[in-house]
């Protein structure tokens, strides 16, 4: 893909450049943050936004702008852990599924329709709550209801590749069929995988958000966005910036991967959309 | 003709209308943050019970009344005998269980022969383990035997776990709470809100209103919209950093009074290094009181220097006995044998002054080179780990029973504190019936706990109940735990 055929996309590129902005904001709160973020004084908090704490500080004092910076860290970190434990298991399970059929394809099948019966966020509560909160449980707990999603994603996309003809050539090559699934199917599903991961982190940074403010996800002194909320909650009438600065950040984050995934999808393959076009036409 | 009178009619009933409108409502809506596990003051120790039933449904010998005086309750009269050991009350006639059964002298036997039985669940058993015999003299004259003087045994009859119950429905009192209270109660919604209502035979002076619902409503948030949208009339213990919502808003008031709760940096003092006096003092030297008194209660705590609530007449101010002083802190450190300081857990109940005090004080002690880890608990698990299994540094916690500091006496109490010279003080604190000598020696107590700085203590919890404008007689302060509505009433 060229850079020209990039910029048709302009979604793409507004989506992803903000995508990266936090990004590299939060890769900077590993080494460099305005104010550390353990640094409590009581004597500066509720500052209201200006030249030496540009978002203001929390009820404890603290530099918004670094809790933000470090929390959108910890967001991103348990969205991408749990999307690699979900593509990590969920594309392997998929492709089974659909170079073996039968019995192993109906298991994956049933599995995910079981997954997918319950909503994902229930779940993640029910094992954040059984291992106890914590920001790794998050991960654990975000990660497995994305399995399904992501066995389904590859079981589809390798089924629709698997009629080809050069995949019938690899089998009369003599591949095994793990061989085939390897090194034919799965480079040819890459960009559908890379675009459900798009969405898979967003979907997972709104639900880290979501465990840390019932108290599952993320515990003091760490933070991350939906920590914040939940600690701005009980002051939102007489300090709403507290609860709008980490809302705003969340809600930006997710409609940027949200923007990025569709223009990836449309860049990386634009068979998809025709496809999806012809579908709703037809 | 027709049209006139049936226009009559709607005139009349309209009029009766607003005067409806206009009378004076005898029904209260008060917000509860805690749902109680269940309804019987005398088998559990959560506050929760009290604050729905104590001296609403159920009723003492004695009364606390708000200032924490003893006042006659369902004994209207006593006398105490020379030597301090027998007691004989003298109960009000005519008064009856909600259930319609009499209320005599067999029933205060009762009430106290199953609070000290070998399988009684009564939080607070210890407090009458001085009763060595109750007698029943006449069905109205009651005679307790105390194996020794308990300067404290008044007070401690009038508390929510000594109320009197029936032996007829004692055993069905989680549920369906029977007392001899102003208010009996109807029906428990679990998980939304407990219905109490006057009941019409009560012995005393009847009380204002006629019904009272306790809603409970765990979150701040929630709780600030029921009170804005009138849903709640009021609550007794407001999270204080939404008060200013409340302030200056003439439709509420909002009460600040005192509670019980000694809020303390509570210390495994068996467990090193903090059995080194050194170390306990560097810590106290390293706590910026009121650094966490803003920042966990708004302002609104007292600061205590030793294990005593700060309104109690016996209360000595020692809060300078180790001052805010980060430099004497290191050195004092280097001393113990930690000049570079050392690592400790600090284990949180899943209070908000308990999480936000406990991220103050691992900044500050950061300072000094002591870095704590903080661990987040449920209830259920600290009162495992930590109260139970004292299997903890330092934790964070607000002691609410009223004049606790014979729990340093104990050193089998969670943070280990195991001082012989405090141990005999308790000892002839509680066997000592004269006001002078007893505050002398609560006194000393006080400064001795306080120099060996068993613990680190933070401040006095408040109490800020936010309440209609339009309400009057809630406690202000809060000397035992209760909700009491006797007084509470509407005005115009």
């Amino acid at each position: 893909m060229s850079w020209r055929n990039m910029l048709k996309h302009p979604g793409l590129v507004i989506g992803l450049s903000a995508t990266v902005l936090f990004a590299i904001l939060a890769l900077l709160s590993l080494i460099w943050t305005p104010y550390p973020i353990a640094d409590i004084s009581i004597a500066r908090r509720f500052a209201t936004p200006g030249p030496e704490h540009w978002l203001g500080t929390d009820q404890l004092g603290r530099d918004m702008l670094s809790l933000i910076m470090s929390g959108t860290l910890t967001s991103f970190t348990v969205g991408a852990m749990a999307v690699l434990i979900g593509a990590g298991i969920g594309v392997p399970l998929g492709l089974a599924a659909a170079i073996y059929g039968g019995p192993v394809e109906w298991v994956v099948l049933r599995f995910s329709d079981l997954a997918f019966a319950f909503p994902a966020v229930v779940i993640a509560i029910l094992i954040a709550t059984l291992m106890g909160p914590g920001a790794s449980n998050a991960v654990i707990a975000i990660g497995i209801f994305n399995v399904p999603v992501f066995a389904q994603v590859a079981r589809g996309g390798a089924l629709a590749i698997s009629t080809l003809d050069f995949v019938a050539a690899a089998r009369l090559a003599g591949l095994s069929r793990p061989m085939i699934a390897l090194r034919h199917l799965l480079p040819n599903i890459a960009s559908l995988i890379i675009v459900q991961g798009t969405i898979q982190l967003s979907l997972g940074i709104l639900a880290e958000a979501g465990l840390s403010y019932i108290g599952l996800g993320t515990q003091p002194p760490a933070t991350s966005l939906g920590l914040m909320l939940r600690d701005a909650q009980s002051l939102f009438l007489i300090h709403p910036w507290l609860s709008l600065a980490p809302g705003l950040a969340i809600v930006v984050i997710v409609i940027a991967l949200n923007i990025a995934g569709d223009g990836l999808r449309d860049a990386l393959d634009p068979r998809l959309r025709n496809r999806g076009l012809a579908n709703v036409a037809g | 003709m027709r049209v006139t009178k049936s226009f009559a009619l709607a005139s009349a009933g309209l009029l009766l209308a607003t005067s409806l409108a206009f009378a004076q409502s005898t029904e209260i809506r008060v917000g509860a943050p805690l749902e109680p596990p269940a309804l019987d003051p005398t088998a559990g120790a959560a506050e929760a019970i009290d604050v729905v039933v104590y001296q609403n449904v159920f009723e003492g010998l004695t009364r606390i009344d708000q200032t924490g005086a003893v006042q006659p309750g369902l004994a209207s009269e006593w006398t105490v005998s020379e030597d301090g050991l027998t007691y004989r009350f003298t109960l009000n006639d005519g008064v009856t269980f909600h259930d319609g059964t009499a209320f005599d002298a067999e029933d205060v036997k009762f009430t106290f022969e199953r609070i000290l039985a070998e399988d009684s669940v009564n939080a607070q058993k210890a407090l009458y383990e001085a009763i060595s015999a109750v007698t029943v003299v006449d069905p109205l004259t009651v005679e307790f035997t105390l194996s020794r003087p308990d300067g404290l045994f008044l007070f401690n009859i009038g508390r929510g776990d000594a109320v009197i119950v029936a032996p007829e429905s004692a055993a069905n009192n989680a549920t369906d709470p029977i007392g001899t209270g102003p208010f009996a109660f109807v029906q428990w919604d679990r998980g939304s809100r407990v219905i109490l209502e006057q009941y019409g035979p009560y012995w005393g002076e009847k009380p204002a209103l006629t019904k009272a619902t306790y809603v409970f409503i765990g979150d701040t948030a929630t709780m600030t919209n029921a009170l804005l949208a009138g849903d709640v009339d009021g609550t007794y213990n407001f999270a204080a950093e939404a008060l200013p919502v409340f302030d200056g808003n003439p439709q509420f008031k909002v009460l600040v009074g005192s509670t019980e709760g000694e809020t303390i940096l509570s210390t495994n003092n068996a467990k090193s290094p903090f059995d080194k006096l050194e170390v306990r003092q560097a810590m106290a030297h390293a706590l910026n009181r009121q650094d966490i008194i803003d920042g966990a209660t708004y302002g609104y705590g007292v600061p205590i220097g030793s294990h005593f609530a700060p309104h109690h007449p016996y209360y000595v101010d020692l809060t300078n006995t180790y001052p805010y002083d980060l430099d004497k802190a290191r050195e004092l450190l280097a001393e113990a044998g930690y000049p570079d300081g050392f690592s400790a857990t600090l284990k949180l109940p899943p209070v908000n002054y308990a999480r936000v005090s406990g991220q103050i004080i691992a900044s500050e002690f950061a300072k000094v080179g002591i870095k704590l880890e903080l661990i987040n608990m449920e209830w259920a698990q600290w009162l495992e780990d930590v109260f139970a299994n004292k299997d903890f540094d330092l934790t964070i916690i607000s002691h609410v029973e009223p004049f606790d500091i014979g729990i340093y006496a104990n050193p089998d109490y969670y943070f280990g504190y195991n001082n012989p010279e405090v141990q005999a003080l308790n000892e002839t604190l509680n066997a000592t019936t004269d006001e002078a000598k007893r505050k002398e020696l609560a006194q000393q107590m006080q400064t001795i706990i306080a120099q060996d700085a068993v613990n680190g203590f933070l401040f006095e919890l408040a109490q800020t109940g936010v309440w209609n404008a339009k309400l009057e007689g809630m406690w202000q302060n809060a000397p035992v735990e209760g909700v009491v509505l006797r007084d509470v009433h509407w005005v115009e």
